[in-house]
């Protein structure tokens, strides 16, 4: 297959297109947690009653005339799971126990609704950009339609009945991916990070473990789901997050004029490598996306397109590499792989460029 | 010791991660335990547990809020009538059996809910269209009450007159579909 192929079928919307505020917010996603209130929650449920739940969730989708796609985890294979999970469509979760569990996608991979994980239903809206709003309207929309033939687990006390106690409520996770290189060269995230916790709001790195976060990416979300309504949640979170853009330009700007030449060589440095490098490993790759990425919103770089930071963060994760190379690949082969990869779809771009051929 | 997340709050949970067979300790407040399961799961390498993660921290609820020892002792009878999960069965793996739970547990559960909801334990948001049942008008006749109570002040009574005639009959409603108590 051709990188050109396999993008076509890899690249999802919300990797390779620009919503609002995509100078900075990379992604915004919705997420609603749902249960049938006559059977046991996944933690304990049979099988017998995993199966029932699936069946009710189809019986429910049709006639709500949804037109998404049922991927049953059972008849997937391993790296088709992985690559689901890569993409965020998937939760590990699902992905690991799959007698009766089930996603439901859509054409475009916005809506991904997934059958039997912690909760018996969990509908989900990726969208690029910041757009938070657009993804709890139409997460409502499906949940409206879903309920019309699903008997939901509700109290009215306590809203929304979940697995967890932490999604108890509206059940609702909101939560925005962000790209804020200028606020870490600056030292400002472990100041902002604890900051944020006092809106009941938290932020991590979601690429890499602990505190440390590959590519300067981090994932904006509130932390609790009862108390306040879906549209104060949101609310809330785009209050922060608007904060964090703008401190995000300024720490840029005071980047570009106090140390500019420093900076565009950092962006420049990192475009050669990965431009010509024949080795890279994960780490190094997400470091020099970033920059590249950073470049590309300064100015410094005018021929990539800016959402090569989102889409070869995941295109170079290790499942999305072995399923390009059609196998297993050890460590080392992928960092082959991936600096391969990262070359193609760079001049990818100058063929595109001169040729006009379009994705 | 200080939560490695935050560098702020001292570290209530302590961890021992194995990833590859690496071990490294994890050191978090409460506050930053709560979300970081989900982080430690994307990562594909991760063999973290977020189950034992709450379960912890559910568990130091009950001990800190209740310390009163016959209350304690019958807690450990407390047992979902539906799935039969024991409220210290809950406490441990930090999740609730089936939705009965919640009904068996309700007498214990809003410390816990207020611990990790920032203080709620009341639903505010979304109503579904038809399990969220009398609620529905509920909330219609206190947005009422609310308009009534300025129209009072704002002396419109013809106007004040029409809602009131409104909050009764749809209290009438409510009374006439039995069942809950309005
Ligand atoms: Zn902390
Ligand atoms: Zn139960």
């Amino acid at each position: 297959m051709t990188l050109e192929k396999f993008l076509t079928k890899a690249v999802t919307s919300w990797m390779n297109e620009e919503g609002p505020y995509s100078e900075i917010v990379l992604s915004s996603r919705i997420r609603l947690a749902r249960n049938s209130k006559h059977h046991s929650f996944p933690t304990v449920f049979t099988e017998k009653e995993a199966a029932d739940v699936s069946q009710k969730v189809k019986d429910s989708m049709q006639k709500a005339g949804e037109s998404l796609e049922l991927l049953e985890m059972k008849e997937l294979q391993e790296l088709q799971k992985r690559v689901l999970v890569e993409k965020h469509l998937i939760s590990p979760n699902l992905a690991e126990d799959s007698a009766s569990s089930a996603v439901w996608l859509s054409d475009e991979e916005d809506i991904s609704i997934m059958v039997n994980e912690e909760d018996h239903l969990r509908i989900q809206c990726l969208y690029p950009g910041l757009q938070l709003k657009e993804g709890l309207r139409k997460a409502n929309e499906l949940d409206d339609a879903i309920e019309e033939h699903f008997d939901y687990a509700f109290d009215e006390q306590l809203g929304y009945l979940t697995t967890c106690p932490t999604n108890v409520g509206t059940g609702l996770r909101a939560s925005v991916m962000m790209h804020l290189p200028g606020l870490m060269m600056t030292n400002q995230m472990n100041r902002i990070i604890p900051a944020i916790g006092q809106f009941g709001l938290v932020a991590r790195g979601i690429y890499g473990e602990g505190s440390e976060a590959l590519g300067n990416i981090f994932q904006i979300s509130n932390q609790t789901t009862l108390g306040k309504s879906e549209e104060d949640i949101v609310e809330d979170l785009l209050r922060v997050v608007h904060q964090i853009i703008a401190q995000e330009k300024a720490a840029r700007e005071a980047l570009v004029q106090t140390s500019g030449v420093q900076l565009e060589d950092r962006v420049l440095r990192s475009y050669g490598v990965l431009r010509y490098s024949r080795i890279i490993e994960s780490i190094e790759a997400a470091k020099c996306l970033s920059d590249v990425r950073l470049g590309i919103d300064l100015g410094y770089i005018k021929d990539v397109p800016r959402t090569i930071l989102n889409e070869l963060m995941i295109l170079t994760q290790p499942g999305f590499l072995q399923q390009y190379a059609g196998g297993f690949l050890r460590p080392f082969e992928r960092d082959l792989r991936r600096a391969s990869l990262i070359r193609e779809r760079l001049e990818m771009d100058d063929s595109q460029l001169k040729g006009g051929t379009d994705l | 010791m200080v939560c490695q997340e935050c560098q702020q709050r001292p570290a209530a949970l302590h961890f021992t991660k194995v990833v590859n067979g690496e071990k490294t300790e994890v050191h978090l407040c409460e506050v930053c335990a709560q979300d970081k399961g989900d982080a430690f799961l994307a990562s594909d390498a991760s063999a973290f547990s977020f189950n034992n993660l709450l379960a912890g921290l559910l568990n130091i609820t009950p001990v800190v809020q209740q310390p009163n020892q016959s209350q304690h002792s019958d807690k450990e009878t407390i047992r979902c009538k539906e799935c039969e999960l024991t409220f210290p069965q809950f406490l441990k793996i930090g999740k609730f059996g089936c939705p009965s739970c919640y009904e068996s547990f309700r007498e214990e559960l809003p410390p816990i809910l207020k611990r990790l909801h920032s203080g709620n334990a009341i639903h505010q948001g979304k109503l579904p269209e038809r399990e969220g049942g009398s609620i529905h008008v509920k909330r219609k006749i206190s947005e009422l009450r609310t308009e009534l109570k300025e129209l009072v002040k704002e002396e419109e009574f013809e106007k004040a007159a029409g809602v009131r005639d409104h909050i009764r009959s749809l209290e009438k409603d409510i009374d006439q579909q039995g069942g809950d108590q309005p």
